[in-house]
């Protein structure tokens, strides 16, 4: 006969339920699971900056080149930032490239723009902030379902954008947002919009990980029930998520007009698809309870990446799209099986 | 004496769910540092008593007073903040959090009033978890990757990083072997000895003769009895106060002997084996026959049914049903062969907890009503009546709601299940499981009968007795292998446990 109790089963017996899921109580700390995942996208921004380099070595290694990447991860990076909150708590929040909208053709009227820079970046962010709160009480304290409750802002939000707008751009005059955004605003070769990307990353880092706010954030997610009789006020936690996620967007908005020089009410399209992708193949569970900033950061960086190479190639977008759809699969696949294996 | 007020009077608590009542009126006196039981059957209310003591429910009605003070548990803050802390039954803990982020979850210790301070934190649980005797838990640990037991362990870190003055324990011997029991009564007898207040639930007589000092029944949300002494209060009266009848644990009879022998077997398991579960199994089960498998938890008793069951892939070994071997590790096949699981977890693994007892009961025959993909829900529904009302399931009703039928219904619609698809087969993991007492004398006629009609049962369950009581045969389990099979008359409760734990390291 074999012996085939294992040492962990006898310093640890554990119940069927348990190990019909197939948890083996093998040491597996936090940081370690989250580094796999980080490492294994890290691989993939390598082998992109590898296409990259072989099929436009010229354009795509330029310093030019490489700061546009930067700049345009910028604005879907902040709004990730706050959906890998969301997410990490259990929600969704659909309504993001919306709001990013409405605050964009909001801050970019004739009206705003007579208050200047402060108007404008106040506009953008209060707006963000105002449909974010609106989104946190329908589900926090009305008790809808994010899914539903952000798809009604998705829809509201575009609808009131292209209303103020009437379908029209908005072009910024004033100067000292437009300077914001040209080259002589760069500092150490970094541009300001990066700049905001990685203050609005570092934050998030800093919030998810060290403080009592992000601690209730994935207790949330993991088990939302727990979290209440440990004396969390989940409804008020659930409603400041969206009122983060709303404020990213409103941030993103601002950085948006910076980029654009004007406000349109079809900016920040499809920003919602997006930021879910980026924050799921970066290791975010879509159910909740595990949530991590920086393989967020890095899923958005693989997506921006793909656009610029396919971009610098003279692709189609419509083969991007497939590609991008390709990659979640993959990524989300390889995840998997780097987990089960790590569970065997 | 002197008249000292109690630490804690519930009096006339009343609360009201949408169709249900599930307190009407309960007393609750408790004293500091006297273990006070909690005695009723399923449904008689502990669970929403200890909810409104946690201030996770609010009463309708009723009176609470403190230190001889009256309070108000408005939030599970409030409670907390006078020293009532809960541990549940259901483990309340986030498993992407570690140990130490559970235990000082809502009461992290902070610099400026949100920075957490992580390894402050982990000093105090590994401190915590020392004073419990489990300094072997790392606090770093994800609390996803701990066993049932260590995860009870965490749970009580958590009551005892509060000022706690009274501790609320549900059940929290069900998840844990004989010796984490007894570190557990030793953790209880600390705390009292220090003055706190326990309040212990257990559907387990013998314990709560051994640690408790008092006993409260509830019986379908009263108090029927209040501060009886634990030790001295007979089994029977105390039975008789959560049932309003006599009965405890009462088998069927056995059908006469020899009966099953003469018939070939149903099934044959032959050298299945799981790495790291269970070692080569084999057994033979006839129709007409119950065999019994008895081990503690860990002991591999579920894996076996489980793999037999094609739920998991087996890494030798063969199952066969009628002498045709099935393929392993299929579901689909062994279904189809006849074979039927009740699992171990009823609501997460055997029942659609929002469907009707009809759609439960059809789920596995539904091809059977349907035309061209399109259900005869008429017939459906006719079938399942007949199956339910063959098992006396109450209420009589095919049309009611699964989640409002108490456990030992529920099971019976489970069972029903597999009546209505004509199982030959039946595994049974833990049939008992939250089944109160009164109700288990019914389930174990209803099981006897399925085996006296032709069917073959297998039977796991933690309960000795109940293994011993049923089962015509028993085959006990030390981990992961088999270490003795015998007829169950010739066996008794201290002759299992013996080999059960023979050999076992003791603390």
């Amino acid at each position: 006969m074999t012996q085939p109790a294992t040492a962990a089963h006898k310093e640890a017996p554990t119940s069927a339920a348990e190990s019909a899921g197939d948890k083996e109580s093998s040491r597996r700390p936090l940081g370690l699971r989250w580094d796999v995942r980080s490492l294994s996208l890290i691989g993939v921004l390598a082998v992109l900056v590898a296409v990259g380099g072989i099929t436009a070595p010229d354009e795509f290694l330029a310093t030019s080149n490489l700061q546009l990447v930067l700049t345009q991860a910028s604005v879907i990076g902040v709004v990730t930032v706050g959906m890998t909150f969301v997410i990490t708590s259990g929600g969704i929040d659909l309504s993001v490239g919306a709001i990013v909208a409405l605050a964009s053709v909001w801050a970019t009227t004739v009206a705003t723009q007579e208050f200047g820079f402060a108007g404008i970046l106040f506009t953008a962010v209060i707006v963000g902030v105002g449909c974010g709160l609106v989104n946190g009480v329908l589900i926090a304290y009305g008790r809808m379902v994010p899914f539903i409750a952000t798809l009604a802002m998705l829809a509201s939000a575009r609808g009131l954008a292209l209303q103020i707008t009437d379908g029209s751009t908005q072009i910024v005059t004033v100067e000292s947002v437009l300077d914001l955004g040209a080259r002589d605003a760069y500092i150490l070769g970094i541009p300001p919009l990066v700049l905001i990307f990685a203050a609005v990353t570092v934050i998030g880092w800093l919030l998810l990980n060290h403080t009592t706010f992000g601690r209730r954030t994935v207790a949330v997610g993991g088990n939302a029930e727990a979290a209440r009789l440990a004396g969390i006020d989940v409804r008020r936690q659930r409603l400041y998520l969206y009122l983060l996620s709303g404020l990213c967007c409103g941030i993103a908005a601002f950085m948006l007009i910076v980029l654009a020089g004007s406000g349109q009410n079809t900016n920040g399209n499809l920003y919602e698809l997006d930021a879910i992708a980026a924050a799921i193949i970066g290791g975010t569970l879509l159910s909740g309870g595990r949530g991590t900033i920086i393989g967020s950061v890095l899923g958005v960086l693989v997506f921006t990446t793909i656009t610029n190479i396919f971009a610098l190639n003279n692709l189609e977008t419509a083969v991007q799209q497939i590609a991008k759809g390709a990659i979640i699969v993959a990524a989300v696949l390889v995840q998997r099986r780097s987990l089960r294996g790590g569970d065997a | 004496m002197a008249p000292q007020p109690p630490l804690l009077t519930m009096s006339g608590i009343t609360k009201s769910f949408p169709g249900v009542r599930a307190l009407d009126g309960v007393d609750l006196e408790v004293q500091a540092g006297e273990v006070h039981c909690l005695l009723g059957q399923n449904g008689a209310g502990k669970s929403t008593l200890i909810k409104v003591l946690a201030g996770a429910h609010q009463p309708d009605g009723g009176e609470i007073t403190w230190q001889g003070g009256p309070v108000s548990l408005g939030s599970p803050i409030a409670a907390m903040r006078l020293g009532i802390a809960t541990i549940y039954q259901e483990l309340d803990l986030i498993e992407g959090l570690s140990v130490a982020e559970n235990v000082f979850l809502g009461h992290e210790p902070t610099s400026a009033g949100f920075v957490v301070r992580g390894s402050t934190a982990r000093t105090a649980t590994a401190e915590l978890l020392r004073r419990l005797g489990h300094s072997e838990i790392d606090p770093a640990r994800l609390v996803g990757d701990l066993s049932a037991a260590q995860q009870q362990i965490v749970s009580m870190a958590r009551a005892l990083s509060h000022e706690v003055r009274l501790i609320v324990m549900d059940e929290p011997s069900a998840a844990l072997d004989p010796e984490e029991v007894d570190n557990l009564f030793r953790i209880v007898s600390d705390l009292t000895a220090a003055g706190v207040a326990v309040v212990y639930i257990s559907h387990r007589l013998e314990e709560i003769r051994r640690i408790g000092d008092r006993v409260t029944v509830l019986k379908e949300g009263r108090s029927v009895a209040g501060g009886l002494p634990a030790e001295s209060t007979p089994t029977h009266e105390v039975v008789a106060l959560m049932t309003g009848r006599n009965v405890q644990y009462v088998f069927p009879e056995r059908p006469e002997t020899g009966f099953a022998a003469e018939r070939d077997p149903v099934l044959r398991v032959e050298g299945l084996t799981r790495r790291g579960e269970f070692a080569p199994v084999d057994l033979e089960l006839r129709p007409g026959e119950i065999v019994g498998l008895a081990g503690l938890v860990g002991s591999g008793r579920s894996e076996i049914l489980e793999t037999i069951y094609g739920a998991r892939r087996p890494d030798g070994g063969r199952v066969l049903v009628d002498g045709a071997p099935l393929r392993p590790g299929s579901v689909r096949a062994a279904v189809r062969a006849g074979i039927g699981l009740a699992p171990e977890e009823r609501k997460a693994q055997g029942l659609l907890m929002l469907e009707s007892v009809s759609s439960n009961v059809s789920v596995s025959t539904l091809s059977r009503f349907a035309r061209a993909g399109w259900i005869d829900r008429r017939a459906e529904r006719a079938a399942a009546h007949r199956a339910v009302r063959e098992l006396s399931l109450r209420p009589d009703n095919p049309d009611a709601a699964i989640r409002t039928l108490s456990g030992g219904n529920q099971q019976k619609a489970v069972l029903a299940r597999w009546l209505l698809r004509g199982c030959k087969v039946l595994l049974l993991d833990e049939p008992t499981r939250g089944v109160d007492i009164g109700a288990r004398a019914e389930l174990y006629a209803v099981i006897r009968r399925l085996a006296d009609e032709g069917l073959a049962v297998l039977l796991v369950s933690s309960e000795v007795p109940e293994v011993l009581g049923l089962a015509d045969r028993v085959l006990v389990l030390r981990e992961g292998s088999v270490v003795h099979t015998a007829d169950a008359r010739e066996l008794d409760e201290h002759r299992v446990l013996d080999l059960v734990m023979e050999g076992s390291p003791t603390p």
